[in-house]
């Protein structure tokens, strides 16, 4: 493009490219001077098809809503129906998932089994074991069974409510973990049987079996050792939702967890986070097909995660067949990660409030993803505990007031009916017509 | 002596009724027959009791054992003692794959020869094998010992971090991270100790130590494989 120069003839505006942008410019340059990919926490940042995509349609001629804060509109829901003795009941839908002592700080882990407590669901451990922070405060505590067995032991598993079986995870589906070493603390590394200060490396497989027949196996053991009493439920990253929901099923899950790409780790490559696995929005459909094709659906239940935010994301997820949610990192925003009252520390680790997430150097300013005892002091587990549960009260009450105008007295009689798609792409995915039609792109029966 | 017949009775009143057994329990020996290759054998327990089992075992035979003895005659299948806190395991046959994963202490015994993984991810258990073992064994092997009479496979101890590993025969290759060390005076204590207590009569000064060069232990793109 030419332009007009009153100075000398014209010459060519600068355009930046849309390939070689400013932001893929200076991760070549960093990637030149370090020789070292990014390792960051957190999940997906680039923009994906996601909940906003999708609207309630509300009641109308054919729909008869329930009255706002008065009707009854029950959030309860039963987890590990299938075969445990002791099933799950929590009050509300949306769960805390897992994340290890050693990711977050012992009060950390403590808000989170208060906060849940209060507000009538669980917390899930994390790699790294069972805290006592954590077990004493949550009433409901799921013990996650994972590839590097840290701090796995018998009395601990017997201990828990539930079981789950991380297979994968939404942020780096057939990947490991890594704690680097600024955060093995003397604790952290006793737990893991590590020395302190090395750089510890979660394996990206399980030790002791391969593919869902072994899988089946193992379960069996667990289900041996805990006397069948737990639920044990299977994690998947949201690769091949319709197969691994399948495979889980097959395993023997009481409950499939499924984490799409945008679900937050701890740490791991950038390029991992950003570039395997696919957005939850993509993954809910297909997991609840494979459910109703093996006449499971509600017999094994599905907690579903990745970018979940807020009352009407819960209230989506129920409409598109899940049992219930987790949340990670929009907990970890509401202990008080993130909050721009740290802007001038975050300044000096050079990132801003709403985008630190270098989780894994243990600097965090607001004492949430640290073993540092002067930034975990900081943070007031008590206080924590309180913002969450007003968080996940929140939350609940949005997703009632969603589905109270759709005519439903209970947030799991949400259903696909009740939703329109804003885009093709978010129509395709969760197999929901585009707005102001009755077709999305790959529905049976149409072409296109 | 309790006998228990698998075949007739099943595993789960066999696990629930070891299970039952408390540390002053006077049914302190047990025998198992027609265990037929089930999986989940034993797993587990909590008592310091005698558990014979009197045949070959399929998966995770003594998984997660603490206090107790378990001796199998026969052979077993995969994750032998998997994630084993403390106790004693005897496979007088062979072991198949991963026997001794993630153990946390106790002894396991394999008098026989063990396939492959065995000792992966070993959290501080120790590990006798009179015969030979397979390839990928003591993979990211944290701590404890693991004790091999015969040859050892490839990528022996990948990825090690502080677990010793002796061998007296040959070794395949070593993994990433795995080096040759000295043995000096120290560990040829531990590994008298350990052969006496796996009942194996091969000479300490037959075997060469294996362990970490320490070069993974803090990420440098250099030491990258």
């Amino acid at each position: 493009m030419k332009d007009n120069n009153q100075d000398g003839p014209p010459r060519t505006t600068p355009i930046q490219s849309a390939t070689f942008s400013n932001p893929i410019n200076a991760e070549i340059r960093r990637a030149a001077a370090t020789g070292i990919y990014d390792i960051r926490g957190g999940g997906a940042k680039r923009k994906l098809p996601h909940f906003d995509d999708l609207l309630f349609l509300g009641a109308s001629m054919s729909r008869y809503p329930l009255e706002g804060y008065r009707e009854k509109c029950d959030t309860s829901v039963t987890l590990g129906t299938r075969f445990a003795k002791n099933p799950i009941h929590l009050d509300i839908p949306v769960t805390i998932a897992g994340m290890s002592f050693g990711a977050l700080s012992g009060p950390a882990k403590e808000a989170l089994g208060r906060g849940a407590t209060l507000a009538g669901t669980s917390t899930t451990t994390g790699d790294g074991g069972m805290t006592q922070e954590e077990r004493g405060h949550s009433n409901k505590l799921v013990y996650q069974y994972l590839p590097s067995r840290y701090g796995m032991n018998p009395n601990d598993l017997r201990k828990a409510d539930a079981i789950e079986v991380v297979v994968g995870q939404g942020a780096k589906p057939g990947g490991g973990g890594m704690l680097l070493g600024q955060k093995i603390s003397d604790r952290v590394a006793e737990m893991r049987n590590l020395p302190k200060g090395i750089d510890q490396r979660s394996a990206c497989r399980h030790p002791d079996w391969t593919g869902p027949d072994d899988l089946e196996i193992k379960i069996l053991e667990l289900r041996e050792i805990t006397g069948w009493k737990v639920p044990i439920y299977i994690k998947v990253g949201g690769a091949r939702p319709y197969f691994d929901t399948t495979l889980a099923v097959k395993a023997g899950a009481d409950v499939v967890v499924l984490d799409g790409m945008q679900g937050g780790t701890a740490a791991t490559q950038d390029v991992f986070i950003e570039h395997v696995g696919q957005p939850i929005l993509a993954c809910i459909r297909e997991a609840v097909r494979a459910l109703q094709d093996l006449d499971m659906h509600r017999e094994v239940q599905l907690i579903v995660s990745g970018g979940v935010r807020t009352g009407a994301d819960v209230a989506k997820c129920m409409a598109l067949g899940a049992d219930a949610v987790a949340i990670g990192t929009a907990a970890l925003i509401a202990l008080g990660d993130n909050d721009p009252r740290w802007e001038d520390e975050y300044q000096k680790l050079g990132t801003t409030a709403g985008a630190y997430d270098d989780w894994h150097e243990g600097q965090d300013p607001a004492g949430i993803t640290t073993q540092d005892p002067e930034l975990m002091a900081r943070f007031d587990p008590i206080e924590g505990g309180r913002r969450l549960n007003n968080y996940l009260k929140v939350m609940t009450l949005e997703a009632q007031t969603i589905a109270r105008a759709c005519g439903k007295n209970h947030l799991h009689n949400l259903e696909p009916e009740d939703l329109c798609a804003l885009t093709m792409e978010a129509a395709a995915m969760a197999k929901i017509p585009l707005a102001g039609t009755d077709w999305y792109p790959g529905k049976p029966g149409t072409s296109y | 002596m309790q006998t228990f017949d698998l075949e007739a009775e099943g595993l789960r009143a066999l696990n629930e009724t070891l299970h039952a057994q408390a540390d002053n329990t006077n049914q302190t020996k047990w025998e198992i027959v027609n265990p037929r290759g089930s999986h989940a054998i034993a797993v587990g327990l909590d008592a310091p009791i005698e558990v014979n089992v009197k045949g070959s075992t399929g998966y995770y035979c003594a998984g997660m054992n603490q206090q107790a003895t378990v001796n199998v005659h026969g052979s077993a299948g995969p994750g032998v003692a998997e994630n084993m806190m403390s106790g004693t395991v005897v496979i007088e046959g062979d072991a198949s794959q991963y026997a001794g994963a993630t153990g946390h202490g106790g002894t396991l015994v394999i008098k026989g020869n063990a396939s492959s993984r065995c000792g992966i991810s070993m959290k501080g258990i120790d590990i006798v094998v009179h015969g030979n073992i397979g390839h990928m064994s003591a993979f990211m092997a944290q701590s404890g010992n693991l004790v091999v009479c015969g040859d050892a496979g490839d990528a022996l101890g990948d990825s090690i971090y502080e677990a010793r590993l002796f061998v007296r025969g040959s070794v395949k290759s070593l993994g990433a991270d795995c080096i040759e060390k000295e043995m000096r005076p120290e560990h040829l204590e531990i590994l008298t100790e350990l052969l006496e207590r796996g009942d194996c009569d091969a000479k300490p000064e037959e075997f060469k130590r294996y362990g970490s060069a320490r070069t993974l232990y803090n990420f440098n793109i250099d030491n990258a494989y």
